[in-house]
């Protein structure tokens, strides 16, 4: 350790980005990067092989809306906790805010008599107040992330059971329950397909177009074939099969929404730019102009708006508000960014990945379930996932 | 010298230390008498430190070439541990107490008496009581070395290193850059009872006050080889600061004459105060000019306050850098890298790792941090936009890599350096801070960076550069300032800035200013 501290910086040879980051023994070498992205495919495809090989109703239409219903709370606030956890930082207090946020539009609703947009407005902005709290916390007060929402995931909790005074809230609006429990009729469903599949195309022709101009090799034309076909195979299967059932489910259409947002937001704008360079070199980001403090305020607050999000689907789908909702959630969300390849060191990790992540997650809930795996075996199990995904990829960045 | 008969205490014969790609040792002999002070100085990079590591254990045998003997018997030491077994003790300038535990445990940490495993408490404080009386350090071994100030801390790491009795070889490297004059007085005293139990140390230094007033002997080195060794009483301080620089500045720096044309940039009493120790000030009311299309040199010697004179001036010590900037003219008030951005004020900062570069992410990514909103687009990227003003810095600059694509940690220190200067220069600053541009790179690529100086300068830009390397500051500036402890000592212009001249201020031994 001491040594290398100590020794000056030399140079290395140059190393080309075709060589770079592999892992591998001997005389096998992958290229590491590709291999993450697609170990989690493969890992999320082996699983749902093995869950409808032990039980065939898996994969049945019926199952298979219900998944993705289930997916869309924890997808929800794992694109927050992304952003959260690319700029360095974490929130351990989102099932806790989700159960107050979903409490307080329930008691705006039931209790108060409010109309349905007054209600979401109520607990999506208490949820957005409580993210800008703990982001001036971190960011202003310099308390650890850590600590602010340890404390946050206390309190908050504290908060809805005694608002709620123990009561489970049913939620009376029609409108409100619809938000969790409705469909799109499928012919949007495969409007929306359309839409998608003509984006894909598009992305990659000019994907390749950019890749000309900057003297990259373009794609030889069969990969670019396949990279258009494979997604858009998987997007109209998708939504034929929730079709086959009842149609898209809201909750899904939202988290697709949110999903995109987040992608075009850290892929796409100088905010998304900033916060990579803040997770990977705050001093860097810093030397550079960058304001770190306020983008982790606006971090926060954006965790915060979605978490409002994820609280009004979460509480729609269940049609009421208990004062133990969304218990643990903030680990599925930390679980689901760190299968999706994001580093809780900041500076890495994708929407998609995380997405994909929450996928995992809710897989495992659902298989495990759909094969009367009993509760406490369900928690071991996620907890050596979990564990044993950061483990291998160490692994293979080690090596590489 | 070694007075006494049987073979001296030490011996260092023809070490050399190569790391990959700079020799930073090749071939030094050193010897040490017991009960002698040995001083030890040269230039940033000499090797003095290099030097020490290797008697400490610290690069352990066989990283290097060459012989240690200990009263004529040879060691190979594998770690610190079988040095410190063998009686040497490095004391290195960043200090290594754990500052959350007290003074007694600091000076036992890692054998602390005990009985079966279990700390024998009253005897590790009793004992450490008695070193500390021995020492006259008037410090309470219960008291966490935190609540020490950074020169009581010092003394507390000599104290450590005094437990092991058998200590014969004891190393200080730089050992009074954080003493206050009492401390220094304290410190000065603790040798001289040292000195009467036998034990032979090495003092390493900047300050030659110290070295001609502690010192026996003096030993030069200059670029990892052993210039000299001479008694104090035969040499004097001018001599030694010849034997020092006594180098040409080389084929290396062909300058162009520039003409620097009207001020663009004024620094009026720069203060900077030290973070932790209250009342310190690293920069000392320190003023200076920047002509367009001049290049200023800061020399100094390691801790003289250099980078923290820029980063004071560039808004990174906000909350505790006070004075005034002048930009063409105009007073302008920075407090973060932002506004000194805004105000035309670009820093290629030292240590590219870690001030510098998201390694993760693309050169790409990299070049346009600093001026995304001008270049990309206020909200939404645009990396058509991004690509194209990168590759044309990447053509300029000559920066190898397959394309702007590639991820920046795994190019070239070269590389990566001329990927710090491209993000620089796409915030089309009107003054560039350099500080240590051309650390760890090899000479190729410095000759490279050096060229782009003086171009850059042509162009009209103001430039100040900082550099440890003294042929580096004198072969590329019109003007070169000198620091020492915090305060301006020198200033000259090319014509006059001698290595022999610029090192006389930049070691505290004269003032040269120019007033206007």
């Amino acid at each position: 350790m001491e040594k290398q501290a100590s020794e000056p910086v030399v140079d290395r040879p140059p190393v080309t980005a075709d060589s770079a980051p592999q892992a591998g023994a001997g005389r096998f070498r992958l290229p590491t990067d590709a291999l993450r992205a697609y170990a989690m495919v493969i890992a999320l495809i082996a699983i749902w092989v093995y869950f409808y090989w032990t039980n065939d109703v898996f994969l049945d239409p019926r199952n298979f809306s219900n998944l993705m219903r289930q997916t869309a709370v924890t997808g929800v606030l794992a694109v927050g906790m992304l952003m959260v956890i690319v700029t360095g930082q974490i929130d351990l207090s989102v099932g806790s805010v989700v159960g107050l946020a979903g409490g307080i539009a329930a008691i705006a609703q039931g209790w108060l008599g409010w109309g349905l947009a007054p209600s979401i407005a109520a607990g999506v902005g208490v949820a957005m107040a409580i993210g800008c709290l703990h982001g001036s916390l971190v960011a202003y007060a310099n308390i650890p992330a850590f600590i602010v929402t340890l404390g946050g995931l206390l309190a908050w909790r504290g908060a809805i059971k005694g608002m709620s005074k123990g009561n489970t809230i049913p939620i009376e609006l029609e409108g409100f329950r619809a938000i969790g429990q409705s469909y799109v009729a499928p012919v949007v469903g495969y409007a929306i397909a359309a839409v998608a599949v003509a984006a894909i195309a598009w992305l990659a022709l000019r994907r390749n177009a950019a890749r000309k101009r900057y003297g990259l090799k373009p794609e030889n034309p069969l990969n670019l074939v396949m990279r258009v076909l494979g997604p858009s195979v998987i997007v109209v299967g998708f939504i034929w099969m929730l079709n086959s059932y009842a149609g898209v489910p809201i909750p899904v259409i939202i988290l697709l929404a949110v999903a995109l947002a987040g992608a075009f937001i850290t892929q796409n704008t100088t905010f998304g730019r900033y916060l990579y360079a803040i997770g990977g070199n705050p001093d860097a980001a810093r030397l550079s102009g960058i304001n770190i403090r306020r983008h982790i305020l606006a971090v926060f607050i954006i965790m915060g708006a979605l978490t409002g999000v994820a609280a009004i689907i979460y509480t729609a789908r269940v049609g009421s508000a208990s004062p133990d909702a969304g218990v643990l959630l903030e680990l599925d969300a930390i679980a689901a960014c760190v299968i999706g390849g994001a580093s809780l060191m900041g500076g890495r990790g994708t929407v998609f990945g995380a997405c994909l992540g929450a996928l995992f997650m809710a897989t495992l809930d659902n298989g495990m379930s759909l094969n009367n795996v009993q509760d406490y075996i369900q928690d071991i199990i996620k907890g050596v996932i979990l564990v044993a995904a950061v483990g291998v990829d160490m692994i293979g960045r080690r090596s590489g | 010298m070694s007075g006494s008969d049987g073979p001296p205490l030490l011996e260092m014969l023809e070490i050399t230390k190569t790391f990959p790609g700079v020799r930073a040792l090749d071939g030094v002999t050193f010897d040490l008498s017991e009960g002698e002070i040995h001083a030890l100085v040269g230039e940033n990079g000499a090797g003095k430190s290099t030097l020490m590591k290797i008697l400490g254990g610290v690069y352990p045998y066989p990283e290097y070439g060459g012989e240690v003997r200990i009263k004529g018997e040879a060691h190979r030491f594998a770690n610190v541990k079988d040095a410190e077994s063998a009686g040497v003790a490095v004391i290195f300038q960043e200090l290594s107490l754990v500052k959350d535990m007290t003074v007694g445990e600091n000076i036992f940490l890692g054998r602390e008496p005990r009985s079966y495993g279990v700390i024998r408490w009253s005897e590790l404080y009793s004992r450490a009581q008695n070193l500390l009386d021995d020492l006259h350090l008037p410090i309470d071994p219960r008291t966490p070395v935190r609540n020490l100030g950074i020169g009581q801390q010092q003394l507390v790491e000599i104290a450590k290193a005094l437990a092991t009795k058998d200590t014969r070889i004891l190393v200080l490297d730089e050992p009074t850059a954080a003493l206050t004059d009492t401390e220094v007085e304290t410190l000065y005293s603790i040798l001289a009872k040292l000195r009467g139990r036998r034990v032979g140390m090495i003092y390493i230094s900047h300050k030659l006050e110290e070295v001609f007033h502690l010192g026996d002997r003096i030993t030069v080195l200059r670029d990892g080889r052993t210039v000299s060794t001479h008694a104090t009483k035969d040499i004097d301080k001018q001599r030694v600061i010849s034997l020092m620089v006594g180098r040409e500045v080389g084929q290396l720096f062909p300058k162009p004459e520039h003409q620097p044309g009207d001020v663009v940039f004024e620094a009026r009493n720069i203060t900077v105060r030290d973070p932790v120790v209250p009342g310190k000030r690293l920069v000392d009311n320190v003023s200076f000019k920047v002509r367009r299309g001049e290049v200023v040199g800061i020399a100094g010697l390691m801790g003289a306050g250099r980078s923290d004179l820029l980063m004071g001036v560039f808004g990174a010590h906000s909350g505790r850098t006070s004075g005034d900037l002048l930009i063409e003219g105009k007073p302008v008030r920075v407090s973060s890298p932002g506004e000194a951005i805004k105000n035309g004020l670009g820093f290629v900062t030292e240590d590219r790792k870690r001030y510098g570069l998201v390694l993760d992410q693309t050169i790409l990514n990299n070049m346009t941090l600093a001026s995304l909103h001008r270049l990309s687009g206020r909200y939404v990227t645009n990396i058509d936009a991004e690509a194209s003003a990168g590759e044309r810095e990447m053509r300029n600059l000559r920066i190898k890599a397959p394309n702007v694509f590639t991820a920046v940690g795994t190019l070239s220190g070269g590389n990566q350096q001329k990927v710090v200067v491209a993000k620089w220069l796409l915030t089309q600053p009107v003054v560039l801070f350099l500080d240590e541009p051309t650390r760890g790179i090899d000479i190729g690529a410095k000759q490279e960076i050096y060229a782009q100086i003086n171009k850059l300068a042509e162009t009209g830009l103001a430039i100040v550069v900082v550099s440890s390397e003294l042929p580096e500051v004198l072969g590329l500036s019109d003007r070169v300032l000198v620091l020492h402890e915090g305060r301006l000592t020198g200033e000259f212009a090319r014509a006059e800035a001698t290595p022999d001249a610029v090192m006389a201020c930049a070691t505290g031994h004269s003032i040269k200013l120019v007033r206007d």
